[in-house]
């Protein structure tokens, strides 16, 4: 392979990691407090709906951005009301929220199926964007991508640096011994929900205004599920989010190559990649941490009512 | 329901006195129903199967009501198609694989209703099966391919190992032989139908390893986009998908039921409809190539004339001598390939350089 095409799958991976880092970072979130928030497909996909329809009548990709995480944020507070106020069932609200966000996607994004829009602009630094390799890979992406890497910087700072990341921690693990230290159990948890709907809704814009620069119904295509079991992966710690996500991506865009290098194995063997290797990440990470027990928020999709 | 159930409290009291006043009731229209696998708006199979509803409304509008159930999961339609049954419709077409077995059970319950199953095999007295030979179509792509292509190498974006994707391959590949029998198709499985994410990584895959036209067997219009933003030409599928890439676009396999559509509905009113199965193609108008655009006049002549030789039968895309790629002779010279040979299609012709899982 030419340097050329090395950088090129190298940031085609990025391109397709990013989705599942920024989603993924949500609901690590989400889930940090104790929130198990199963509606991620159905909040990206409206996202990836709402945000291109924004986009194509202001004629503004950030304005679509924007308006992706706002629909996303929307079901995420229809999801937090049932399920942080109501203390409604975290699960059977998930996956009535994925269905939810489904046919709204289809409605909102109706009038706006076949029409096409200029993709994302990419970063172009003069000389920097053209070094060899790590030139277009570095300093050669569009907004989405340092969005996510950058994103995931701050959740990592806010959870482990900050006081507030602690309590929200501290919530995710026992929302009684919090609440009878007088912390806001259930709007820290609201908050969260918020978020990651945001960054569900984000994700989402990112596949309509970016990835593929068109809305078609469904076109998510299951992502929202695989960022929502990222999180378990990565054992609730950004970093490995990233790591998971490139991996993954990685995967499923180096097999597509395979095939096109015609290195002579069924395409269909090489599409097991991904999830093998995810498999065999898995069993390497269980076995480095046998003495730990569970990596989960303790009282995650356990709903909160205070005594009053 | 609320006006059915006024209507019928009506008659009951005036009865004799309505039916001498109203001339045409509503329930002398023949009630059709489509059951479409995805959304109406999706611009490509389900798309294509709605204009063919709209035509046969337009076509008839005194005498047929039309009714569509989109997005109806393949596992859940048993219970769409019952309730379309069950509303009085006379003739329904479920336009999808995975509604095969379903449609049959609902059909046994309601022996009256007549039901048009697409795509699949099997029949039963008031079920019919019809589906295009979509393979016909790509014959004559892979003809315009191995004229235009520069690089020698073609990228063929398939879904999964099926019949129907295997016998495109093959006449893709028979058509680019018949210009250049050196052409190079590389083949990228992607197995899903929709994934345009997916599907545009493919498309990257075959652009950087050289290849400067795809063909696709799969329903988004991501793979044209990117041969589009890359400079380089693409084949449509399903539906016209000229909006997505003016540059690229070459031509498109467009599915056209709108014939087949309104005769077997006509055949519902005149009371001569029998089960049977349809296997249309280009002659029969169910498969049109979309406008050849994106290339010079000379190869959209030749393009045009092969359709025009597919649709008088000299042109036959299976035509012998066929070798498979282990060397054996699959069809003699001379003769063409039978249907069920080409509807179990489980090979590749000789030439491919790719390995089909068995």
């Amino acid at each position: 392979m030419s340097p050329d095409v090395i950088a090129m799958v190298a940031a085609t991976v990025l391109a397709a990691a990013t989705p599942l880092i920024i989603a993924g970072l949500g609901e690590l979130v989400a889930e940090r407090a104790g929130v198990l928030n199963l509606g991620v497909e159905g909040m990206m996909v409206c996202g990836a709906a709402v945000g291109f329809a924004a986009a194509v009548e202001s004629g503004s990709t950030l304005v679509g951005a924007l308006a992706g995480i706002g629909a996303g944020v929307a079901l995420a507070a229809a999801f937090g009301l049932l399920t942080v106020g109501l203390a409604a069932n975290q699960v059977a609200s998930g996956l009535a929220l994925t269905i939810l966000g489904l046919g709204l996607s289809g409605l909102a994004g109706a009038r706006y199926v076949g029409l096409k829009r200029d993709p994302a602009p990419h970063l172009a630094i003069p000389g920097l964007t053209d070094l060899p390799v790590v030139g277009p890979l570095v300093f050669g992406q569009d907004g989405f991508v340092y969005a996510g890497l950058a994103l995931a910087m701050g959740v990592s700072w806010f959870l482990w640096r900050t006081r507030t990341g602690l309590v929200l921690r501290a919530i995710g693990d026992d929302p009684a011994a919090t609440h009878s230290l007088g912390l806001p159990v259930r709007a820290a948890r609201f908050l969260a929900v918020l978020f990651g709907g945001a960054c569900a809704g984000l994700a989402g814009a990112y596949l309509s205004l970016a990835y593929t620069p068109f809305w078609a119904p469904a076109m998510t295509a299951g992502r929202g599920w695989i960022a929502l079991a990222l999180v378990v992966f990565a054992s609730w710690r950004p970093g490995r989010v990233v790591a998971g996500a490139v991996l993954f991506g990685g995967a499923t865009v180096l097999q597509l190559h395979a095939q096109a290098l015609g290195i002579g194995l069924p395409g269909q063997v090489l599409s097991a990649v991904p999830y093998l290797a995810t498999i065999l990440a898995l069993i390497l990470l269980s076995l480095a941490r046998r003495q730990g027990g569970s990596l989960a928020p303790a009282a995650l999709g356990r709903d909160f009512t205070p005594h009053r | 329901m609320k006006r059915t159930s006024l209507g019928a409290s009506l008659a009951s009291c005036l009865g004799a006195v309505l039916l001498l006043v109203s001339p045409v009731r509503a329930e002398d229209k023949l009630k059709v129903g489509f059951v479409y696998v995805g959304p109406v708006a999706d611009y490509g199979y389900s798309f294509q199967h709605d204009l063919s509803r709209k035509a046969l409304a337009a076509a008839m509008p005194d005498k047929v009501e039309t009714t569509y159930l989109e997005n109806v999961p393949e596992a859940d339609s048993e219970r769409a198609i019952e309730k379309l049954a069950r509303s009085g419709m006379g003739l329904i077409f479920t336009t999808s694989f995975g509604f095969m077995e379903p449609t049959l059970k609902v059909a046994k319950k309601f022996p009256k209703v007549k039901f048009e199953h697409a795509t699949g095999y099997k029949r039963a007295p008031n079920v019919s099966t019809y589906s295009a030979r979509f393979y016909e179509g790509r014959y004559v792509c892979g003809k315009i391919a191995a004229k235009l292509s520069k690089t020698g190498t073609v990228g063929y974006i398939a879904s999964f190992p099926i019949p129907e994707v295997v016998s495109g391959i093959n006449a893709f590949m028979l058509g680019a032989q018949s210009v250049n029998p050196n052409l190079k198709v590389k083949i990228v499985w992607v197995n899903t139908w929709f994934d345009p994410g997916k599907e545009a990584e493919a498309a990257k895959a075959l652009l950087a390893q050289g290849a400067d036209i795809l063909a696709q067997h799969t329903d988004s219009a991501a793979p044209l986009q990117e041969a589009e933003k890359q400079g380089k030409f693409a084949f449509g599928q399903s539906s016209d998908q000229y909006r997505f890439a003016p540059k690229a676009q070459l031509t498109s396999i467009v599915d056209d039921w709108n014939g087949y559509v309104i005769a077997e509905t006509k055949a519902v009113l005149d009371g001569s409809w029998t089960s049977h199965d349809t296997w249309g193609g280009i002659k029969d108008g169910m498969v049109v190539l979309a406008p050849f655009t994106n290339m010079p006049d000379d190869v959209k002549a030749m393009a045009e004339a092969t359709v025009k030789d597919i649709a008088s039968g000299k042109v036959q895309p299976f035509a012998g001598p066929v070798t498979k790629q282990d060397g054996t002779l699959a069809v003699k010279a001379g003769e063409t390939a039978p249907d069920p040979m080409i509807l179990g299609m489980n090979w590749y012709v000789k030439g491919i350089d790719d390995k089909l899982p068995q």
